[in-house]
């Protein structure tokens, strides 16, 4: 299924037009960069994807259908600092069930030990809860995963971790990532295209 | 004379557990490093492994149930508490990490107008915004209306004009788009030639080899190895710890191999060498006691088997 971003407009309040007219779509399985000046609306751009605002102008759709408005949004998106992310004050077993009943295997690829389910987010470094709110945005439901500076503060080695284990998980289940970071070598290796905001 | 010495610093928080019961947190143990006039050091390493921390041990403004042993010294004499808050913001200036640092309520452009030193408040504030290419009308917004590149760029303009003699940048750069990313560089650079010493705290190794003389990786809060910037070049051969291998080798433009496991956390540190469980040549003798930092090959390292 085919995910569709058609003439997109958004504004906050009366401010000017974040952008207009964006028209872009993604198919099943490809990883597309998105990049651009900051303040440009990129995240906005990934909130609308990810069904968290409206597009006050165009819509979205789903191989050609309408995003839910209820149930679980097939279309995922995970934040660039996780320790915003999660409620601090749930262990992070709670938080990972929120996405459904994580899949054991992508778990030990993220690397996400058992003992850590006791912990609370304080307890944790920011690597080790972005694995969590990446675990968790990868439910069996998500076709699409909108990664928004996913990795951005964390070292390389996390990093490449976490990648690796979503690039797998995404191959597999033939699941479209749009990756959105300024570093060019990153984008480099893991995107088949790059678009400009 | 190092304008900044820290030698065998050890933070450790005291937290409550469970109910009354207090358990300690040793997020860093016997840290040493050392800052030179007109020099850019770059620390790197993972998050939580004592980067932030250090500066804030360094700026005397750690929480209160945090605990410092070992010595911070300026200019060869000892930080004292006292010394530290009438030094801080004159002598010694933060870029701190989180936007959540500026005031709320005040407007960035007056923000940026308290930390002048020199010259006309209002005039240094409009030089350096333009050069971070920020428009003029950002002067009179609040931080919450600044886009996450833009209030970095707030954030660096208030230590820029404060015309202090050390510049500790934590992390300076998430978020900002490459032209904005090379002005701060630059700029920072610009400082060190200038006389000024600067620590650039980051976990972007790319953006620290730009600018940085040395390097001082981190790792679960010590440091691991101190080694001339040059040194992190081809498949890291240079390097001396195996942990600066593995983060080199771990780079998108390298082989973007990652290693297993993760940083232990900070209230179950092992009691010897704290990368030995990830470490391909842990021997029996790691597990034991944690390694001195000694001098090897111009820089220093913290691994028995380094050659």
């Amino acid at each position: 299924m085919q995910l569709d971003a058609k003439n997109i407009g958004f504004r906050y309040g009366k401010s000017p037009w974040l952008f207009k007219g964006i028209n872009f779509s993604m198919q099943p399985g490809e990883v597309v960069g998105l990049k651009g000046p900051s303040g440009t609306g990129k995240t906005t751009l990934c909130r609308i994807l990810a069904g968290y605002e409206k597009p006050l102008e165009g819509k979205v759709t789903l191989g050609g259908k309408a995003l839910p408005e209820i149930g679980y949004h097939p279309v995922q998106m995970v934040f660039q600092h996780p320790e915003k992310a999660v409620n601090p004050r749930w262990k992070m077993g709670k938080t990972l069930k929120e996405g459904g009943r994580p899949d054991d295997d992508l778990l030990a690829r993220l690397g996400i030990q058992q003992e850590w389910l006791e912990r609370l987010p304080n307890e944790l470094s920011g690597g080790e809860l972005q694995r969590f709110c990446v675990a968790r945005a990868l439910g069996p439901g998500t076709r699409f995963l909108i990664a928004d500076e996913m990795t951005t503060m964390l070292d390389a080695i996390t990093q490449a971790q976490i990648w690796h284990a979503v690039l797998h998980l995404a191959e597999k289940r033939k699941m479209g990532i749009l990756v959105v970071s300024h570093d060019a070598k990153l984008m480099n290796r893991l995107c088949d295209r790059v678009i400009e905001l | 004379m190092p304008i900044l010495e820290v030698e065998n610093l050890s933070v450790t928080f005291r937290q409550y557990a469970s109910g009354l019961k207090e358990r300690n947190i040793r997020a860093i143990s016997n840290l040493s490093v050392t800052l030179e006039q007109g020099e850019v050091l770059a620390v790197v390493g993972a998050s939580g492994s004592g980067k932030s921390l250090l500066a804030h041990a360094i700026l005397g403004i750690l929480p209160a149930n945090a605990e410092t042993a070992g010595s911070i010294k300026y200019c060869g004499e000892t930080l004292t508490a006292k010394r530290t808050q009438s030094l801080r913001g004159r002598e010694i200036a933060l870029v701190p990490q989180s936007v959540g640092y500026l005031d709320p309520l005040m407007r960035v452009g007056n923000q940026v107008r308290t930390a002048v030193r020199n010259g006309k408040p209002a005039e240094e504030q409009r030089k350096v915004f333009k050069r971070y290419k920020l428009k003029s009308v950002v002067e009179k917004l609040f931080p919450f209306e600044l886009s996450g590149g833009m209030a970095r760029r707030v954030l660096l303009s208030t230590a820029m004009v404060s015309g202090a003699k050390v510049i500790i940048a934590d992390e300076p750069t998430p978020g900002l788009d490459p032209e904005a990313l090379n002005e701060a560089l630059l700029n920072l650079r610009e400082l060190g030639d200038q006389g000024c010493a600067v620590m650039l705290i980051t976990h972007d190794i790319d953006s620290a080899l730009r600018i940085a003389d040395k390097i001082a990786v981190f790792y679960a809060g010590t440091t691991v190895e101190i080694a001339p910037a040059k040194d992190f070049t081809g498949d890291g051969e240079h390097l001396r710890h195996p942990y600066s291998k593995a983060l080199w080798g771990a780079l998108p433009q390298n082989g973007f191999t990652p290693i297993p496991g993760s940083q232990p956390h900070s209230a179950a540190l092992p009691p010897g060498c704290l990368f030995a469980s990830r470490c391909e040549k842990a021997t029996k003798e790691c597990h034991q006691a944690q390694p001195d930092l000694r001098e090897l090959r111009n820089g220093k390292v913290r691994c028995i088997h380094a050659t």
